[in-house]
């Protein structure tokens, strides 16, 4: 499985793939993660390769063979279309989140309508997921990660009580009901 | 066994812990950072964030020679500060074993340049090992600390960044029981008055000669018999490529780079058809292949510049690669100072003013960026106070221009105090403004001189930074609060003008560790005019809608920096 997963510095896109590696590993397969921490995570952005199975060699994703992109934003998910394989799915928050410059008016944003239409052009299998209004309504925008975790989990096929098991192991304490909650939530998105 | 999850940073924190390792000093740098963080979450083993590489290096050499297994941590640059001591260590030797850690950063995702530490190895003639995931992370550092006891040297172990921050499966062992300290005075082997290195130097020749042979002989390079039509000799990260690009070849995989296998190599190439070197950045492997005078592919196709990844290989040896393309005209995502950052503020202040100015190396180096364009250079730790004096000594009064300096915190204590007394000392008309916001804040808040804790979270001095420069012989030293910036660009106009050495600091906590100061601006869309001066701040919270300015209330931490500039007094 090569499971890439993108996004905006700050939004919780590490820890999405500390669980999501961490329960590789319980389930008893080979797993690697990469990511860059540093100058990349002030607000840049973020992606974080994870690939699992039997032997897993690279890494990194090779352009093309990602099986899942998991997006938690608009522009990021089509700036890293071209990694996804032919079959391959795309699980996006249409969330847009304009990049400093834009904001500055220093460069042209380009319109949501216009990066959506450039998905559905280029992929059969795409779903828009709502994950940060979920969370917004949960009450805490935090847990943006773990509601995109539930949706992306209606893809894999891990038990549910791997996943809670690994959000007790890894969430501190206090936020774990509130990220199974969320997780919940995100699986109740995506129908099975 | 236990396995865990663990980057290739954490591995070597495991490693070193089990290997027994009992003194380890570092300064923060990407990738190094989370050696030291994780390591000071084991008992048993002393931790310090160091004031800069050399301290590091040099109190790890002291604890060797105290006879206990010593670890020093950093980044490559960092190696470039360490290098004085790296070379006497290789001459004097250790008691304890002595493993220096270095983390490269080919691609430069967090630095400014990729040298390639591998040469230091050549240079100083001291082992390098380059592990190729975690497990091996792990395993090679206390190889490492073996390999410095059984021949009387320091052992170099590289990182790259995608070693460092990628994490694999890992085998968790107990830690060995390793010999209580002990220290002896051995004078011919530690002074190194001219008399006694002539001696060392031509006794680490010997060493090294042992080690030649060992090198031909160590696990820690391994042959993998596949299709000898092609063989591949390589190291590190570009091992993992190579083997998922070509399943079937031969593979010849060096852990130990330096001193190099010449046997093994050309036991290797003798019995492929072509050979070929797949490594990052510099060809290092490639150098000493040729000199062996076999016939290579290297760098002759491969890129000699950034990260390598399967596709380049795939691309560069004729492979199919993906025909899906990347969009290319979207809006990039450069990192941004945050919002409510107390660089923002100083920045602003330094709009518009006729200076130059010398940058350094952290957060605020984004300062460089629209739209403050803030900085001239970016050189290295400390080079802003003493570009900015070269600067003033050249020019003299042939341009009106004022030298600034602009330096962090953490960044003046590693290596910005020589280059003030260097100001005062010879009398440059520099001014230099210490950026302090009480942390390290770019490598993720690590504690230094300035903060009264260590890595180990004990209370201690903290320095106070006022009566150091006071020390240093700078008579103006002025602390402003970059949050008031007329205030702040104020103090500094009146000492542009005073012509002498003067210091500010600048001085605000970092906007990610302290409270928010208040609750989210907002913007009277009755009463501004649109005229865009709050986006001259280039705070991230700050954006315009529909001709007005707008604030991202999710993103605003109410720092009120955006109430002070407006104009049109719209923002509330």
């Amino acid at each position: 499985m090569n499971l890439l997963v993108c996004g905006v510095g700050g939004q919780g896109v590490l820890l999405f793939s500390d669980i999501l590696a961490q329960l590789a590993l319980t389930a008893g397969l080979d797993v690697k993660k990469s990511e860059v921490h540093g100058m990349a995570q002030r607000g840049g952005s973020v992606t974080s390769h994870i690939r699992w199975g039997e032997k897993i060699h690279s890494p990194l994703i090779e352009e093309g063979t990602a099986d899942i992109i998991v997006a938690f934003e608009l522009l990021e998910a089509v700036r890293y279309l071209h990694f996804l394989a032919p079959a391959g799915w795309l699980i996006y928050d249409p969330l847009t989140i304009a990049p400093l410059p834009v904001q500055l008016g220093l460069v042209e944003q380009i319109a949501s309508e216009e990066l959506e239409k450039r998905i559905q052009n280029r992929l059969k299998k795409s779903l828009a997921v709502r994950a940060f209004d979920t969370a917004r309504t949960l009450g805490n925008p935090r847990v943006q990660n773990t509601v995109m975790l539930g949706a992306v989990s209606r893809l894999l096929e891990f038990p549910d009580d791997l996943y809670y098991q690994t959000i007790k192991q890894l969430v501190k304490p206090q936020f774990v009901e509130a990220n199974i909650l969320a997780f919940r939530r995100g699986q109740e998105l995506v129908s099975k | 066994m236990n396995r865990a999850l663990l980057t290739g940073d954490e591995a070597v924190a495991r490693g070193a812990w089990e290997a027994g390792c009992r003194f380890a000093a570092a300064y923060p740098g990407t990738p190094s950072t989370e050696i030291l963080e994780s390591l000071a979450t084991y008992p048993d083993v002393y931790c310090e964030w160091s004031v800069n590489e050399k301290v590091a290096l040099e109190a790890a050499i002291g604890a060797s020679l105290a006879g206990v297994r010593s670890l020093a941590v950093m980044k490559h640059v960092g190696l470039n500060v360490a290098a004085d001591p790296l070379f006497s260590a290789a001459y004097i030797g250790v008691r304890g074993g002595l493993v220096i850690v270095t983390a490269d950063d080919p691609g430069m995702h967090s630095s400014q340049n990729e040298q390639d530490n591998r040469f230091y190895g050549l240079m100083a003639k001291i082992p390098v090992l380059c592990p190729a995931d975690s497990q091996e992370a792990k395993d090679f550092i206390k190889s490492a600390y073996i390999i410095s006891e059984q021949f009387d040297i320091p052992v170099l172990l590289r990182l790259t960044t995608r070693i460092a921050h990628s994490a694999s499966v890992v085998g968790l062992e107990d830690r060995a029981e390793t010999a209580p300290p002990n220290y002896e005075k051995q004078l011919q082997k530690t002074v190194l008055l001219p008399a006694f290195a002539r001696l060392r130097h031509r006794e680490l020749i010997l060493r090294f000669d042992r080690l030649q042979a060992f090198t031909e002989k160590t696990p820690l390079n391994r042959i993998e018999w596949g299709n000898p039509e092609l063989g591949i000799i390589c190291d590190g990260v570009a091992y993992q490529y190579a083997r998922e690009v070509f399943p079937d070849a031969s593979f010849l995989k060096l852990g130990m780079v330096y001193p190099f296998p010449a046997g093994l190599v050309r036991q290797f190439a003798e019995r492929v058809r072509r050979l070929a070197v797949i490594e990052e950045v510099d060809p290092f492997i490639e150098l000493q292949v040729r000199a062996l005078g076999l016939t290579v592919t290297g760098k002759d196709t491969l890129p000699r510049t950034g990260e390598l990844t399967p596709a380049i290989i795939r691309a560069v040896f004729g492979q199919q690669i993906s025909e899906h393309k990347a969009e290319i005209d979207l809006p990039n995502r450069p990192p941004a100072l945050c919002p409510g950052c107390p660089h923002l503020g100083l920045f602003y202040a330094l709009q518009r003013q006729n200076i130059i100015i010398g940058g350094d190396i952290g957060c605020y180096t984004l300062g460089a960026l629209p739209p403050h364009n803030g900085l001239d250079t970016c050189i290295d730790m400390g080079a802003s106070i003493t570009f900015a004096h070269g600067v003033d000594k050249a020019l003299a009064n042939q341009d009106p221009r004022s030298r600034i300096a602009v330096i962090g915190d953490s960044t003046f204590f590693h290596s910005g105090i020589t280059g003030l007394l260097n100001v005062v000392y010879n009398q440059s008309n520099v001014i230099t403004i210490i950026a302090d916001n009480r942390t390290t804040g770019m490598t993720g808040h690590q504690d230094h001189p300035g903060t009264g804790r260590t890595l180990m979270g004990k209370e201690t001095v903290a320095i106070d930074l006022e009566q150091l420069c006071r020390a240093c012989g700078i008579t103006e030293v002025v602390r402003v609060d970059p949050y008031l910036i007329k205030e702040t660009r104020n103090t500094i106009r009146r000492l542009l003008n005073i012509k002498k050495p003067a210091v500010v600091i600048s001085q605000r906590s970092c906007a990610l560790i302290s409270a928010r100061p208040g609750a989210p601006k907002k913007v009277d869309a009755e009463i501004c005019s649109g005229c865009r001066s709050c986006l001259a701040l280039g705070c991230p919270a700050l954006s315009f809608e529909q001709e007005k300015a707008l604030i991202i209330s999710t993103a605003c931490i109410g720092c009120g920096m955006c109430v002070e500039i407006c104009p049109k007094g719209a923002i509330l």
